[in-house]
């Protein structure tokens, strides 16, 4: 099979789906003509990341990635959410198709452009040098 | 888990009862090498003539214009290069054909481009065809090949290939065309279309795999592509497939013999799976509606990607097959769709169903009941799909 059974599991029941109405921070990567976006709403309180959903446009490992990186950040502080690497989604995903890599690098930026959004939102200060563009080099 | 309902047969079909009859005596009773002079060695010689003469009759060739290969890929590499290089020697530098070719068409002409050689791609339309004074229009003194699929693997829509035909005859050029997703599925008379080189491949048809065949008309050069003994006129050097030549041949009988049957029985549920799953709002048939292979749909369905959809019909008994780039393992979608003018976001949300004569009726029952949820959850987890509700984004289809 292309996908390990757990991918396949995160894909086709996916954890977290949906929006969040009065989401602290919205993270949107991606690009329509590539084939995937990914959108992550997350509510924030105390630092912690008390709330996260998804919305994806891709395909099976781009949600299965979106569900298990919004699983893994759930209930944790931003700080801990902002060191979720993609190789670690990959992993916890039991390993991903060489060329379907980049969708968990999408799911990783998307948690970073979620909580800038809600740094920016609350004038929260940050280094600038932790959130370089996603869209750049593309 | 569901029943397994088969919906891609352009990518390969069951093989029929009848080939596997053919096929078996030579896999164990049979097992001569029909380059030996002993009778064991005959008896194989024998069968491997009268499969070829029954190919031949089902295209209305001579037998000896039949050459056995290991499929379309072999097929179209032998014919282009050979003639493109017999137009060399000529000083023939200039070939013609389209931009949605198979694979082994485009990537053959792409590495003769590399050699000198000049190669235009005819432009398919929006509706997946060329027409034939497009390709009078690109003859050239120095033309030395028009390649032009029979019908498109991906959206099935069918070439004027009777008119190129002509328009070739005229001018002297030597026409070749992949009918491997014609051969056996729409009547293909090799006389009639003025086709000099045509490429087929059997598990198209319900034979084996790894056979097929290329028609070469008398006359028309043909090099030799693998060097060797002496097998098929010293044109394609090694043992012959000999269970797969007479399993190809008897797959190609029945397929002809019912064609007629077939063509009707496909069309009807073709139309009504067409019918059926265009009334999921923004989706799009692609290729023409009227001129396209009986078994073929194919469409788009705008704001989501096709590599989910396929997984979660697949998890429903559906085998179907997607021209999106996630499916392909590249970075774009299927040039195929590219060419007809689709944009990217659109190509990536395609869907092909192609039937053979084994579905039924509720078959495609099911498949239009099954798409639109597919599609529909598939629709509200997707953050374009929002976009374009919310009209953020402009709806393209």
């Amino acid at each position: 099979m292309l996908y390990s059974e757990k991918v396949m599991d995160h894909f086709t029941n996916p954890r977290n789906v949906g929006k969040l109405d009065d989401a602290d921070g919205i993270g949107e990567v991606g690009n329509a003509k590539c084939g995937d976006i990914m959108k992550i709403y997350i509510k924030v309180k105390d630092g912690i990341i008390s709330d996260v959903k998804f919305n994806t446009f891709g395909c099976g490992s781009a949600i299965a990635s979106s569900s298990m990186a919004t699983e893994m950040i759930k209930g944790k502080p931003l700080s801990q959410a902002l060191e979720l690497t993609n190789k670690a989604v990959a992993e916890a995903l039991d390993g991903l198709p060489a060329y379907k890599m980049h969708c968990s690098v999408l799911a990783e930026e998307a948690i970073r452009a979620a909580i800038k959004d809600y740094y920016d939102k609350n004038g929260i200060e940050y280094d600038k040098a932790q959130f370089p563009d996603p869209s750049e080099g593309e | 888990m569901a029943k397994t309902i088969y919906v891609d047969n352009a990518a390969t079909t069951a093989m029929s009862d009848a080939a596997i009859a053919a096929m078996t005596p030579y896999l164990k009773e049979i097992y001569g090498n029909p380059s030996s002079l002993h009778t064991v060695g005959q008896v194989a010689k024998e069968a491997l003539e009268s499969a070829r003469e029954k190919i031949a009759k089902c295209i209305n060739a001579q037998p000896g214009e039949i050459y056995f290969t290991s499929g379309g890929s072999e097929s179209d590499n032998q014919a282009i290069r050979s003639a493109a290089y017999a137009g060399l020697a000529h000083g023939k530098k200039h070939i013609i054909s389209t931009a949605f070719e198979h694979h082994a068409v485009l990537h053959t002409l792409k590495k003769l481009e590399k050699e000198g050689f000049e190669v235009t791609y005819l432009d398919v339309h929006p509706y997946g065809a060329v027409t034939a004074k497009q390709v009078e229009e690109a003859i050239r003194d120095d033309t030395a090949l028009v390649t032009v699929m029979y019908a498109n693997n991906e959206i099935g829509t069918i070439q004027p290939i009777e008119e190129i035909g002509k328009a070739c005859k005229k001018r002297n050029v030597i026409f070749h065309t992949d009918a491997v997703q014609a051969v056996g599925h729409i009547p293909v008379d090799v006389r009639k279309d003025n086709i000099d080189m045509l490429s087929a491949s059997a598990h198209k048809f319900h034979g084996p795999k790894g056979v097929g065949f290329l028609f070469c008309r008398t006359g028309v050069p043909l090099k030799t592509f693998i060097e060797g003994g002496a097998q098929e006129k010293g044109r394609r050097a090694g043992t012959e497939n000999i269970a797969g030549v007479n399993a190809m041949a008897a797959a190609l009988c029945e397929a002809t013999g019912n064609l007629e049957k077939n063509m009707k029985k496909l069309a009807f549920l073709r139309d009504k799976l067409i019918d059926g799953l265009s009334r999921i709002p923004h989706s799009k048939l692609n290729g023409s509606r009227e001129n396209r292979l009986p078994g073929n749909v194919n469409m788009c369905f705008e704001g989501i990607e096709g590599e989910s959809l396929l997984l979660l019909l697949d998890a429903k008994g559906i085998c179907a097959s997607s021209g999106s780039a996630c499916t392909s393992g590249s970075l774009d979608p299927s040039h195929v769709l590219l060419a007809l003018g689709l944009p990217h976001e659109v190509a990536h949300g395609s869907l092909r169903l192609s039937l053979s004569e084994a579905n039924s009726e509720e078959d495609i029952d099911f498949i239009i009941r099954s798409v639109p949820e597919v599609v529909n959850y598939l629709r509200s987890i997707s953050p374009v799909w929002e976009d374009l509700e919310k009209g953020k984004r402009p709806h393209l289809i």
